[in-house]
């Protein structure tokens, strides 16, 4: 899904040629994404002044505040939220051009700084979490496919189910029997990696689900292909086949929905967030649309696009390096 | 997360696993568990008093918080009503919610995929620009905004999660239109010199959108859990009906004393959805098989 029809050249063989022609698929894909960011920027602009009722009620911390007419004046200035819509946007963009994303309604902190802390809280989640997954759904199809019926069936059916479970709800079983239960772990997101194991897991269960089936099909496939006949006719044992040969097919769907799982897992980070009361851009972009932070929301919804756009030109690159038949497969 | 289950479906057929030789009798059990599963919920969306004889919002203080047991399968929550009932209760707002949310982020994806696989040079640019677009934005992140600016509700968060869905029907449905309108069939109709409507509308159309009830068939399960996903998060169904979801979502309140407020409603959510996935993929998997012959 990731693949770009258009992809020119293999990068099997690196002549100056090609070499050319990756770089300008790459500057295309650059470009492609500062357009997103821009149109993203846009749509988050007006669709957040749609938003029922006054942004000044944001700075005020809510509609109830007994601020004079002169304050409300004064803020409204200050914000300049007193300009025509037109300029707001003009202006809005071009601060945002030089990545200057303003000043919190409700915090009153610099939005950037605050936004890339609360980031990396949820890199470190999301990234922890899909390792976990990808590592988990070459596990249990590695271990399940193949031969073996009744382990095929376990395999699959484990798959659905877990693809089939709300993030929130896995989140609650775990809690009442890891935590409540077993008093193994916290029940909320302690700062250290022990409070980082029961997020992740749940973050990672679905996704492992949803990876395993997709590995699956493909390792199915991969158990047809004649190389995979002439390593057995070579005497090969089966964990050699699988380990060298198979593995690198179940690896590829993996490898191309990677930029779509990481997407998921930002909006999965806001329930696990919320749940396990950890810090992080989801937790901030709940709190932030609920209050109607505008500067604080346009930050996260750029900065989720961004991190979009960067995991799928890079998943693509690893594609084309895994698989040198990319460019024929999108070319189809 | 449907285009990854759906994602072959633009793509020539391939293997069919299961319909055919090893392991196709465990495939269908699965299929008859699946509608075994869909029968039941569908029946509690119906006929709720087919399989329950108690009142869902039937208060009883001096009940509350009792554990599973012969008289409440499922036990009491707060108010000492019984979950059971309203688990079945639920079933039909679930449903409800997960179909409608499905049909808004088919119908959506349809203009786009539609502008996309016929429209012109132009329309096939500006479609893949907003799919891009509504891509890189967290789907949970569309459907808070939406939220916001339209107030939460059951219609409200039916859109928001039909909205979030969107993108990756439009892609699925775009290629797959490309791909059919390059087939040979349809080149034979343009050399026989048949007009451009009707081209599209006895070839290219009838061809390009059998996949849509499989989409839907996969979609309405993942919608469901979206839905509740809100729910969850207070953005759905207003608390005192009886929706997954919102059970949940007030369940988890009392996540230290009553485990059966939280257990229950997901093993719905789950059943419904895993049913939805098994009997679109074997959907799907027939499709294939018959598309190839």
């Amino acid at each position: 899904m990731t693949v770009s029809t258009d992809a020119p050249a293999a990068a099997s063989v690196s002549t100056p040629a090609t070499r050319l022609r990756s770089l300008g698929w790459i500057a295309r894909r650059v470009g492609g994404g500062v357009f997103v960011l821009w149109a993203v920027a846009t749509v988050i602009f007006f669709a957040l002044r749609l938003i029922p009722g006054d942004p000044v009620d944001a700075v005020l911390g809510g509609p109830g505040s007994q601020a004079s007419a002169e304050a409300v004046a004064q803020i409204r200035a200050d914000y300049g939220l007193d300009q025509p819509l037109i300029v707001q946007y003009f202006l809005a963009m071009g601060k945002l051009a030089v990545a200057d994303f303003g000043t919190s309604y409700a915090l009153k902190v610099a939005v950037a700084p605050y936004v890339l802390t609360q980031l990396w809280s949820t890199l470190v989640l999301t990234l922890a979490s899909l390792v976990v997954a990808w590592f988990g759904a070459l596990a249990l199809t590695l271990a399940t496919s193949g031969r073996g019926r009744v382990a095929r069936a376990l395999g699959s059916g484990l798959e659905l189910l877990a693809a089939a479970v709300p993030h929130f709800w896995l989140a609650s079983l775990l809690i009442i029997l890891l935590s409540n239960t077993l008093h193994w772990l916290p029940p909320i997101s302690v700062p250290g990696p022990l409070g980082l194991v029961l997020p992740v897991l749940t973050l990672a269960l679905p996704l492992t689900g949803f990876l395993g089936q997709v590995m699956r099909e493909s390792l199915a496939n991969a158990y047809e292909q004649p190389f995979v006949l002439s390593a057995r006719a070579r005497g090969e044992s089966e964990w050699g086949v699988r380990l060298r040969h198979v593995l690198r097919h179940a690896a590829l769907p993996g490898i191309s929905l990677s930029g779509w799982a990481f997407g998921s897992l930002l909006s999965g980070a806001v329930v696990v967030e919320t749940i396990f009361a950890r810090p992080g851009l989801g937790r901030t972009l709940l709190s932030a649309v609920t209050i109607r932070d505008i500067p604080v929301v346009t930050a996260v919804a750029l900065l989720s696009a961004l991190t979009f756009i960067i995991v799928t030109i890079a998943t693509d690159v690893v594609d084309r390096i895994v698989d040198p038949r990319v460019t024929e497969v999108a070319a189809r | 997360m449907t285009e990854i289950l759906a994602g072959r479906l633009s793509q020539p057929a391939g293997r069919a696993p299961g319909i055919r030789g090893r392991g196709g009798w465990l495939r269908n059990t699965g299929v008859i568990i699946a509608l075994a599963v869909l029968a039941l919920i569908l029946t509690a969306a119906l006929a709720p008093q087919l399989i329950t004889t108690a009142d869902p919002d039937a208060v009883a203080p001096a009940e509350a918080f009792q554990s599973p047991s012969a008289a409440h399968f499922f036990g009491t929550d707060e108010s000492g009503r019984d979950v059971y009932t309203r688990v079945v209760f639920g079933a039909g707002n679930s449903l409800l919610i997960g179909i409608a949310a499905t049909a808004v982020g088919l119908g959506l994806a349809l203009i786009l995929g539609l502008l996309g696989g016929l429209g012109s040079r132009l329309g096939d640019f500006v479609s893949t620009r907003i799919v891009e677009v509504m891509f890189a934005l967290p789907g949970l992140l569309l459907a808070l905004v939406f939220i916001a600016i339209a107030g939460p509700g059951v219609v409200t968060s039916t859109v928001a999660v039909g909205l979030s869905t969107a993108p990756g029907y439009a892609r699925i449905i775009r290629s797959h239109l490309r791909s059919v309108r390059s087939a040979s069939y349809v080149e034979a109709a343009t050399v026989l010199g048949h007009s451009r409507a009707r081209i599209v509308w006895q070839h290219i159309l009838p061809g390009a959108l059998s996949p849509i009830f499989v989409l839907g068939t996969l979609g309405v399960g993942q919608a469901i859990v979206w839905a509740s996903s809100l729910g969850f998060l207070g953005l759905g169904v207003a608390p005192p009906a009886a929706e997954w979801g919102a059970m949940l979502s007030s369940g988890r309140t009392y996540i230290d004393v009553a485990w059966w407020l939280t257990v229950f409603p997901g093993l719905a959510i789950v059943a419904t959805a895993a049913s939805f996935t098994v009997l679109g993929r074997a959907l799907n998997a027939r499709t294939r098989q018959e598309a190839r012959g």
